[in-house]
Order: structure tokens, then sequence, then C-alpha cells
């Protein structure tokens, strides 16, 4: 027990280990192990044959971070910021990583990017398909009930507030043209009056 | 090239994108042929990392052909038959000099807390990523290695992500021989976590989870002894019986940012996403383990805040090691053990879904539908 100054039993011994699992032990030296100690300093044993990689040419002005001294020298080319969401997310870049705006920003920057390539999609005749893209057809082929039922899954118990999640957006148009419908506007009494 | 892309929160389809090219002398491109679906993807997939743009290509997990390479590439050919580690790197940086691969500071523009990862949002580099036919590794003559002839490429896959993150799992544990190790976690990571122990050691493995189907796969792969949280009243106080009041040598999260087990965890993170990641395992981690005990984390978290129970580490005197896996400095070692059968990585593959179905892959994976444990995406047919 905790309470007294020798470690309880709680593990078999060693030698039944190595007989019943595959391995055990093999790399029982904790200072033989590969990442150990964390920094070893091997300059010359990782490929690189400059000192500083040249570098990268910019196509555009590249978002970095104000914690970086300068444009890393090779970076990634994959969406370049467009739109909206791009301005914010160039907007963004000039917070530090520390700051939770920096963050907040982009996860806004995100959200609209979603919503500005929908329309383009759209336009570009390649419409996003909600039944496609989600996978959801999966569901029918792969077992949905029979994965989720009867397994003791946590996600299972809070499911229903996926259904909630998906469903806020229409349910919130639903009721605001209920409201707008019903509601006593004056070009409805001017009509009714009439 | 087909490619798979990001359309939205849950949303990906296959499009045709132009074939990536050279942008950099030491660049390769490299022609896909297995690549597969990571439990991280699954946290860009569901929106929770800032800056993940509509369009991008994920996959940091993918062996191949290089197709091309630009005039500065010593070590690799055309034709050449690659592993490519997930972590993009330079090899001359301060950390990588150092050989922490994962915290490169010469290719990450977008960010300092974090190095370059193939298709992993603009806050890991802007790079697209391998589900697709083509992609870009940039540093062709540091990342990249050779396939070896006896390596299976399905195990080649694995070892560049997920077998040497559970290891290094482990190797962060500090574990000692008899310890008892507690691992959060039967995905993937988890159950490569778990092995991992044994080869270090550790006196028993137990291995946490709520999916029963993943938990079976831990005791037959891992030999671990398993608990499905949901069917004890409480994880930290079962824990706590099961050591004699002492508590875990060694706790591994290798959940991450979307763990389930706490309402209010998981509807303010995975629902709402006003959280850095849910730390509901990390949480658990923290109170199992015994005081001056280490809790490693390699389960991954957003850069926003979440609530972790840092009083817990402080008053308990634990030693908490983290990383994104340096995976390059542990393929020699891997190499070993895979080539002495002491490791077969692809035993836990479960499924090998083609590029034009890979919406429905990343469905499976994320519900975890049809006992899935891990998703291979092949971009011929297979
Ligand atoms: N550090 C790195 O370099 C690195 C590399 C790869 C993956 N990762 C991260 O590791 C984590 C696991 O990856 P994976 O591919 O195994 O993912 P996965 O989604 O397949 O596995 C996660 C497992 O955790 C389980 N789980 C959920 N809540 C839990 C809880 N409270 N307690 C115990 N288990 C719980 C899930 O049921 C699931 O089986 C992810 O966060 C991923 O991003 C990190
Ligand atoms: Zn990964
Ligand atoms: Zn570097």
């Amino acid at each position: 027990m905790a309470y007294l100054a020798q470690k309880p039993p709680l593990a078999p011994p060693s030698n039944e280990l190595r007989s019943r699992i595959p391995g055990w032990g093999v790399d029982l030296d904790p200072k033989d192990r590969p990442a150990v100690p964390k920094e070893q300093f091997k300059p010359d044993a990782t490929g690189a044959h400059w000192d500083f990689p040249e570098r990268q040419p910019a196509r555009w002005p590249r978002e970095k971070s104000p914690e970086h001294a300068f444009l890393t020298p090779v970076f990634g080319t994959a969406c370049p910021p467009s739109g909206i969401s791009g301005a914010i997310r160039r907007y963004a870049y000039r917070f530090s990583e520390g700051r939770t705006s920096h963050w907040l920003l982009l996860l806004m920057a995100d959200r609209i990017d979603v919503m500005e390539s929908r329309v383009g999609a759209l336009l570009k005749g390649r419409p996003d398909s909600r039944l496609m893209e989600t996978g959801v057809l999966s569901e029918f082929k792969r077992h949905g009930l029979r994965s989720r039922l009867g397994h003791h899954r946590a996600d299972v118990k809070h499911q229903w507030i996926d259904v909630l999640l998906f469903a806020a957006p229409y349910l919130a148009v639903t009721a605001g043209a209920l409201y707008f419908a019903t509601r006593r506007t004056p070009a409805r009494r001017i009509l009714r009056d009439r | 090239m087909q490619a798979m892309v990001y359309r939205g929160p849950c949303r990906v389809r296959v499009e045709n994108k132009e074939k990536p090219a050279i942008e950099h002398p030491n660049d390769a491109i490299v022609r896909v042929t297995c690549a597969a679906i990571c439990g991280s993807d699954l946290h860009l997939y569901h929106g929770l990392m800032p800056d993940t743009r509509v369009g991008m290509t994920f996959g940091h997990e993918f062996v191949g052909v290089v197709d091309e390479v630009g005039p500065s590439v010593q070590n690799v050919r055309p034709g050449d038959r690659v592993m490519v580690p997930f972590n993009i790197c330079c090899g001359s940086c301060y950390f990588c000099a150092r050989e922490l691969y994962s915290c490169c500071h010469n290719v990450n523009p977008n960010a300092s807390a974090v190095g370059g990862i193939y298709g992993y949002s603009h806050t890991c580099g802007g790079y697209d990523g391998g589900q697709a036919e083509y992609v870009r590794v940039p540093f062709a003559d540091v990342g990249p290695t050779a396939i070896p002839d006896w390596m299976e490429e399905e195990d080649a896959v694995l070892l560049t992500d997920a077998c040497p993150t559970g290891y290094q799992g482990a190797e962060m544990g500090s574990i000692k021989e008899g310890d008892v190790v507690v691992v959060f976690g039967a995905g993937p990571v988890g159950l490569f976590a778990a092995k991992s122990s044994w080869l270090m050691g550790a006196g028993r493995v137990i291995v946490i989870d709520h999916l029963d189907y993943r938990l079976e796969k831990a005791r037959e792969f891992a030999h671990a002894e398993t608990i499905n949280f949901t069917q004890v009243d409480d994880i930290v106080l079962h824990l706590k019986k099961l050591t004699d009041y002492l508590g875990a040598d060694v706790c591994i999260d290798a959940v991450g940012a979307e763990a389930d087990g706490s309402f209010w965890q998981v509807v303010s993170n995975n629902k709402l996403k006003l959280q850095g990641g849910s730390p509901v395992a990390l949480n658990w981690a923290i109170d199992s383990v015994r005081k001056a005990g280490t809790v490693s984390v390699v389960g991954a978290y957003g850069p926003l805040f979440s609530a972790v129970k840092f009083g817990d580490v402080m008053n308990k005197g634990l030693t908490i090691r983290s990383a994104q896996c340096s995976v390059k400095r542990h393929w020699p070692r891997l190499f070993q053990h895979v080539k002495n059968g002491v490791l077969k990585p692809s035993a836990i593959v479960t499924h090998r879904v083609p590029l034009n179905e890979i919406a429905e892959g990343y469905h499976i994976m994320a519900s975890k539908l049809d006992e899935c444990v891990k998703s291979l995406v092949y971009t011929s047919p297979h």
C-alpha cells in the first residue's frame, strides 16, 4: 500500500511476463531508447547538406506568425487566402499565437470560408452535396445502427445534440418565417381594412 | 490528379486538382500508393483546428514512389519506393539538429508553436497532404526513406505516424521495469503505446476506452488488461483501487481533443468548439497517476485553451511529457522490431477504402462504424 514504504506487488514477476508477452523488455534499459536523452545534437546526421535552406519563392504575400523573425524558407502553398475569409485570416496573423484573438479570428474565418466556398462551388457548377460529402450513406452499408446500439458507447448518449445542432438553422428560419407570416404588419392591416 | 478535398466540417469529397509542382530545389513529388486516415485527421474533419481551409487535401500518413525531384536532391531518385514521416522538417534548424523534427523551425510560417505537417491545416504550415494521387514532399533529402525490401507496404504506412507515435508515447512515460501503465484510448496510437509499454518492461498495461471492439483489440494485439469506462462508476477511483490506492506509475493520453466521458466537456468542446480540446482523458490521466508519476500526452489538442486540472499536476508533483512525434529518430529501432517480428504494425488495419470513396471512409472512422480501428486509402483499385 501507498501508506507503507515498499511498492505494493501490483505486477507479475518479469520472467513470467517475458515468457508470456512477445518482445517484453527488448527496450528495458531506459537509457537505451531512441529519443533518450530528449535532445541529441547531431546536425550532420539529418541528410541536410546546407546550413540554412535555400528560400522558396513566395507567390503571394504569405501569411506569417509575428513570432517568426521572417518568412520561413519553406512553406505550404495550398489554398491562398481569398474573399472575406482571406481578409480575416490575413488580419488574424497580425496577432501573436499567444493572443486568443488570433485563434478566434481564424476559427471565424474557417466558418465564413465554408459559406463562401459553398456559393463558389454552386457558381462553378460543382455544388456541394450533403449526402455524398458527409459519407452518411455508409450508415446503411456499414451497420450504422448495429455499430452503435448495445455496446455501451459513450457518444450515443449525446447524439441528440448533433440532431439539434443540425436542425437549429432550419428551425430558426422556420420560426422566423412563421413569426413574420402571423405578425400584424401595417401592410397586412391596410390590406385587411380595405 | 484526384485528391481528397475538405469542404467544411464533416464534409470531404474527391476533386480533380492540379498535380503538385517542385517549388523548392530540395522538393520531391511522390506518387502516393497507399495512405491512411489518422485520428488526428478527425480533429480537422470536425472543424476543431483553426485555419483549416476549404480545398485543402488532408493526409499525413502515406507511402509511394518518387516521381520527380528538385535539382538539389541527392538521397532519393525517381522510381524509389519511399515512406515519408508525417513531420516536414529541414534537417538544419536548432530543433532538427537535436533530432526534434516535429519542432522544425524552418517549415511553418503560420505558427512558431508547431512544425510542419502534411495536410494538417495552415496552422501546421499549409501543405497539402497525401490522400491524393501525388504530393509535394519538401526536404526530400531529410524526410523520406526508401522502404526496405523486406518491409510490407502497409507496415510502412503505419510507421509514418501511428506506430512511432505510440512508441514515443510509451518512451516519454520513462517506463521502468514493473511499472503500472494506464493507456487512455484504444485507437491506433493507444494500441501501439500499450504494445510499446511492454517492450520497455511495464509490469501491467491497462487500456481504457468506451468502444468494446477496440478494447478487444487491445487485449488481443497489445496483451493488455482493459476497462470500458462506461461500465465503471468512476474510472479514477476504479484505477486507484486497482493499484492498491497508489495510482498508476505512468499514464498515457492517446485520446486527445475529442475525448468523451464528460457531458459538459463534450458539449463545450466537441459540439460548440469553445475549447482547444476536451481534456477528459487528460484529466483522468492526471488524477489516476500516482503522485510524482509521469503523464505522457500524445493525444493532440488545438492551440486554444482547455479546462485542464493543472492544480492536480502541481500538487502531485507530476512530470508531464508531450510532443508531436519526431518520427524519423525512431525508425532505426522500430525497423529492427518489425524485422524481428516484435511489432506487426499492419495488424491493426481493419478497413481499406479506395480514394474515390474517401467521404465514406471518413464517416466510418469518425463515427466508429463497422468495428473500424484503422483505415487505409488506396489511390488505385486494390
Ligand atoms: N503526438 C502525435 O504525434 C500524434 C500522432 C498521431 C495521432 N495523435 C493524436 O493521438 C490521438 C489518438 O489518435 P488515434 O489515431 O488513435 O485516434 P482514434 O480516434 O482512433 O482513437 C481515440 C480513441 O480514444 C477513445 N476515447 C474517447 N474518449 C476517451 C476517454 N475519455 N478515455 C479513454 N478513451 C477515450 C475513442 O473511443 C477512440 O477509440 C488523437 O488525438 C490524435 O490526434 C498524435
Ligand atoms: Zn496522425
Ligand atoms: Zn528544422
